[in-house]
Parts: C-alpha cells; sequence; structure tokens
C-alpha cells in the first residue's frame, strides 16, 4: 500500500499542476462560487432579514416535517438494513444475486420514477393502499407517504455501509461466544451490534442526510398540502416559484449548513473507524 | 426458525419497498397494450425530451470524465496542503439537496441573479434554458467519476508511473500509455455511473429549468408533467424508460464488481 511506504519527495510522477489545475477551477466554477453566492447572498439580507425569512409557521411546520419525516424513515432504514444485510450475509438466501442487485435499486431509480410509482403503489385505490385502507391507514397524500418514500431512497446507504463490516466480521466471534454459553440474545446485544455500531450509525447518517434534502420522490406522493404535507426543499421551491428569492435562500441556508455538519459528522465516524481497523 | 422469520421479513420489505414500484412502473406503462406504450414512448414531446436529456448528458458527462481524472491523479498520486480539505468538497455536491444545486444557479444567473442583468442586456439566457440544466446537472454528478478512480489509483500505486519515468518516458507518454489503460475499466463504469444520474436528475433540474414544454423539459421532467396532466400511462411509460436505463446501469454493476473481485 502507498500509504504504508516511506515517505520520499514526490519528484518523478509529473502533472500535479495541470491536474491539481483542472481540479480546483472546475470544482470552483460548479460547486464552490455557486455556493459562496448563496451563502453571501443570504449575508446580504443581513440578521434580521435571515430571521424574518426563516421565522413563521409554515417555514417552522416544513422544518418539522422534513426532520421528523426524514429521522423516522433513517430509523426504519436502519432496522431494515440491518435485517437485510444480516439475511444476505449470513444465510443463504434462494436467488441471492437477485435480492443483492435489488438493494441498489433505490440508487439506480430516478427519484421521478419512484415518486409517481410510489404514488400509485399507496394511493387508497392502489395496490398497497388498498391492503391498509381496512386498517384506516391513509399513506399517499399524508406523512406517511413522506416516510415511504424517504425510507425507500435511503434503505441501499444502510445495507451497503453495513454489509462489509458484517462479511468481514469474524464468525469464530460469535461461535466462541456461543460455546462460551452465551443465548442467542447475547450475541446479539453483546458480539455482533457493537462491532457493527460505527456502520449503522454511519448508514443511518447517510440515509438521514440524502433523505432530509430529497425532492423528486416525495413531491408526488405528499400532496404539496402547505402547513400540512410541506417539506422544505418543497417550500423552497414555491417560494422561488412566486419569486421570493430572499426566502428561498435563508432556507436554503438552513439545509446546505445541515448537509455541511453531517458532512463533518461523516468524516469523524469514518476515520473513527479507520482507526478502529488498524 | 428464527431464521425463517429474518429471513421472511427481509425478502417482504425487499419486496414491497422495493421490487414492488418497479413491477407498477411496467405495470401501469402496460396497462393499455404493448401498442398504447410504444405510442407513449414514440410521442414527439416524449421524443425531444429523450434528445434534450441526452444533450446534456453529452455536454455534462465528458467535462466531468476529464475533471473526475484530473482529480484522482492530483489527490492520489501527491500529497500537497489542502488536500483533505479538497477530499472532502469533492463530496459536498452530492450531500447537498438537489433543490439547494438548482437554486444556486438561479442566484448566480436569474433575473434577480448577481450576473442578471448583465445577461440580460447581452440577451443571453441561462435560466429556464439549456445552459443553467447543464450547470445544475454537472453540479449533482460532480464527483461521481472522480470517486470511482480515487480508490482505484490509491490501491494500485504509483510504482508502474515511476518506473516508466525514470526509463525515460515524457509526462505524457506516462499518462497514455501506463496510468490511462490501468484506469479505463473504473472511468468507464465512472462514466456509465454519472451517465445514469445525469438522465435521471430531477430536482436540481426542475428548479432551473422553467418547465417549457418541448424546450427545457427533460425525460424526467416530462414524466412529471405527463403525471401532473393525468396522463398516467403516458407517466410511467416515459417512466418506463428511465427505469430500462436504472436496471442496466445496475447489471452492468454487477458484472463490473464481480469481474473487479475476480
Amino acid at each position: 500500500m502507498s500509504l504504508s511506504r516511506p515517505k520520499r519527495a514526490p519528484v518523478a510522477l509529473p502533472g500535479l499542476g495541470l491536474s491539481l489545475g483542472i481540479t480546483v477551477t472546475w470544482l470552483s466554477f460548479i460547486a464552490l462560487i455557486p455556493l459562496i453566492a448563496l451563502v453571501i447572498r443570504a449575508g446580504s439580507l443581513g440578521w434580521h432579514g435571515w430571521l424574518d425569512a426563516i421565522s413563521g409557521e409554515r417555514v417552522w411546520l416544513s422544518l418539522r416535517l422534513s426532520f421528523g419525516a426524514s429521522l423516522m424513515a433513517a430509523t426504519l432504514d436502519t432496522l431494515a438494513g440491518l435485517l437485510i444485510a444480516w439475511v444476505l450475509c449470513r444465510y443463504k438466501l434462494p436467488g441471492q444475486a437477485f435480492w443483492d442487485v435489488l438493494v441498489d435499486l433505490p440508487f439506480a431509480l430516478p427519484t421521478a420514477v419512484a415518486g409517481i410509482a410510489l404514488t400509485a403503489l399507496w394511493v387508497p385505490g392502489g395496490f398497497l393502499g388498498r391492503m391498509v385502507a381496512p386498517l384506516g391507514w391513509k399513506i399517499a397524500f399524508a406523512e406517511p407517504g413522506i416516510v415511504v418514500a424517504l425510507a425507500f431512497i435511503g434503505l441501499p446507504f444502510v445495507v451497503r455501509t453495513v454489509q462489509p463490516v458484517l462479511q468481514s466480521a469474524e464468525k469464530e466471534l460469535e461461535e466462541a461466544a456461543e460455546s462460551l454459553g452465551a443465548s442467542p440474545s447475547q450475541v446479539i446485544w453483546r458480539v455482533v451490534l457493537p462491532t457493527l455500531r460505527p456502520a449503522l450509525l454511519t448508514g443511518f447518517a447517510l440515509a438521514f442526510a440524502r433523505a432530509v434534502g430529497e425532492y423528486g420522490s416525495v413531491i408526488f406522493i405528499c400532496g404539496n398540502i402547505p402547513m400540512k404535507t410541506e417539506i422544505t426543499p418543497l417550500l423552497i421551491v414555491s417560494r422561488l416559484e412566486q419569486y421570493d428569492y430572499a426566502g428561498a435562500t435563508a432556507l436554503a441556508t438552513i439545509m446546505l449548513a445541515l448537509s455541511a455538519v453531517i458532512l463533518a459528522l461523516l468524516q469523524v465516524l469514518q476515520s473513527g473507524r479507520r482507526l478502529a481497523l488498524r | 426458525m428464527i431464521r425463517i422469520l429474518l429471513t421472511f421479513l427481509a425478502m417482504a420489505w425487499l419486496t414491497l419497498m422495493v421490487l414492488a414500484p418497479v413491477v407498477i412502473v411496467l405495470v401501469e406503462a402496460l396497462s393499455a397494450g404493448v401498442g398504447a406504450w410504444w405510442q407513449a414512448v414514440s410521442d414527439d414531446e416524449t421524443r425531444t425530451s429523450v434528445a434534450l436529456s441526452l444533450k446534456i448528458a453529452a455536454i455534462v458527462v465528458p467535462c466531468n470524465a476529464v475533471f473526475g481524472v484530473a482529480a484522482a491523479w492530483s489527490l492520489a498520486r501527491f500529497r500537497f496542503p489542502g488536500r483533505s480539505l479538497l477530499l472532502a468538497l469533492l463530496d459536498l455536491p452530492l450531500s447537498v439537496s438537489p433543490v439547494v444545486s438548482g437554486l444556486v444557479f438561479v442566484l448566480l444567473f436569474g433575473a434577480q441573479g448577481w450576473f442578471g442583468a448583465w445577461l440580460q442586456a447581452h440577451d443571453i439566457q441561462i435560466i429556464f434554458a439549456v445552459p443553467g440544466m447543464v450547470l445544475a446537472t454537472a453540479f449533482v454528478t460532480l464527483p461521481m467519476i472522480a470517486r470511482e478512480l480515487l480508490p482505484l489509483l490509491e490501491s494500485q500505486g504509483d510504482d508502474a508511473e515511476l518506473a516508466a519515468r525514470t526509463l525515460g518516458a515524457s509526462g505524457w507518454q506516462v499518462f497514455w500509455l501506463v496510468a490511462f489503460p490501468r484506469m479505463r475499466g473504473a472511468l468507464a463504469y465512472g462514466v456509465l455511473l454519472c451517465t445514469a444520474r445525469a438522465l435521471g436528475e430531477f430536482g436540481a433540474v426542475s428548479v432551473v429549468s422553467g418547465h417549457i414544454r418541448g424546450q427545457t423539459d427533460t425525460l424526467p421532467l416530462h414524466v412529471e408533467i405527463l403525471h401532473n396532466e393525468y396522463h398516467f400511462q403516458a407517466a410511467f411509460a416515459a417512466a418506463s424508460l428511465l427505469l430500462l436505463v436504472g436496471v442496466a446501469t445496475l447489471l452492468l454493476r454487477r458484472l463490473h464488481t464481480t469481474e473487479a473481485g475476480r
């Protein structure tokens, strides 16, 4: 590995100037300058203007909904993802390859397609909506529909972070615990889950980060009722459509700050994991 | 017993939450027969939107491919101050909400944006036009190719390139004859992922497109328009094209990983 090799002067390889130049230029033009422009624009609102733009019940309700639904979806993803990763790694499924490919599908399916498909499934007359209707559950055009859509897009994040850890975890450890008289629940709580905790946290954070900003898969199923099923990205769009640039910008800075915080958190989690593996 | 229960639960979740949406797309798309599906897919507006999606991808993907190779080369082969910051910034576009990714370009180039007045004076349209959609797509897919190449270059190490260099190869010879052939597979795979994402991007493009029929609707936006107008069968027919792209990507990914694992 190049990391463990003794350091030596990096003289021989060419192209640092050119490749770094291209990298920094393109990254700046496409991503950094626009993002900085957003922050400056928000700054020009002034503290009071910014606060004004993000106060009000509609904003508060949308933020609460976005956070609440994303937390719930990420929690569901963590539970289901752990289960699916466990079954895929430890048991032999009929059609293993098929199920394994299926896990990645939410990554590959464009969000608009996922959105209309989930809506068609969960509307009261839809294939799944019909089944839960007798229970009195309303999924589409209500909050549960948002959670369903967010849980759909977040699932692969958890499975794909947990799976490799589970695969490399030593099964002997579990067998040893068992042979020393641990009950199955003790094995799970004392041996399996502690090994998986960093991966589960990372998967949870990734699924949450994706869910909180998600737009395409939610807008069809949520029904867009202001104050009720309006997630924050949707509110940003509706403000833009009314040419309320200040209001949209102020909300966007909250979302941007949140992404930056989660990104930093993930870096910490990952470097922690790398240290633990060493 | 527990094993059967857990297997059943996992399969049930995957079936209802992941497989069912895919099946419903196909069922709805073909609900009026193959003829109706073909009619919806070959409709003029659908064809224009497919053409626009392909055009945007054709501009964005090569740019991001050059960027990806440059970023992977500089970040994997050299250590310089600010390297870890650059690595962190590289991931930023993937974690920003697509709506925010579109909004930043509206703030720069929109009518009320920084360059809005200047652009208007020179009769250049970026927002609610194709250039804005290209920019937004480039933003959301920015690191995808770099992310595929970086781990590969890191794990390959630089021995072969250094050897070529000591044997007297010029800089470009090192790149084209030694480095490039070794990254070709991962590059192709990154291009594939980036293309699929560029074709399917919805949120960011939706914000900058202005939804002008026949002019600024890409295939995903066209799906939304059809759906909002209650042309459900046509919407799902258009969506089935995107579904095919997604499934093809998954199958190629499967091939790629099993080959890499060998």
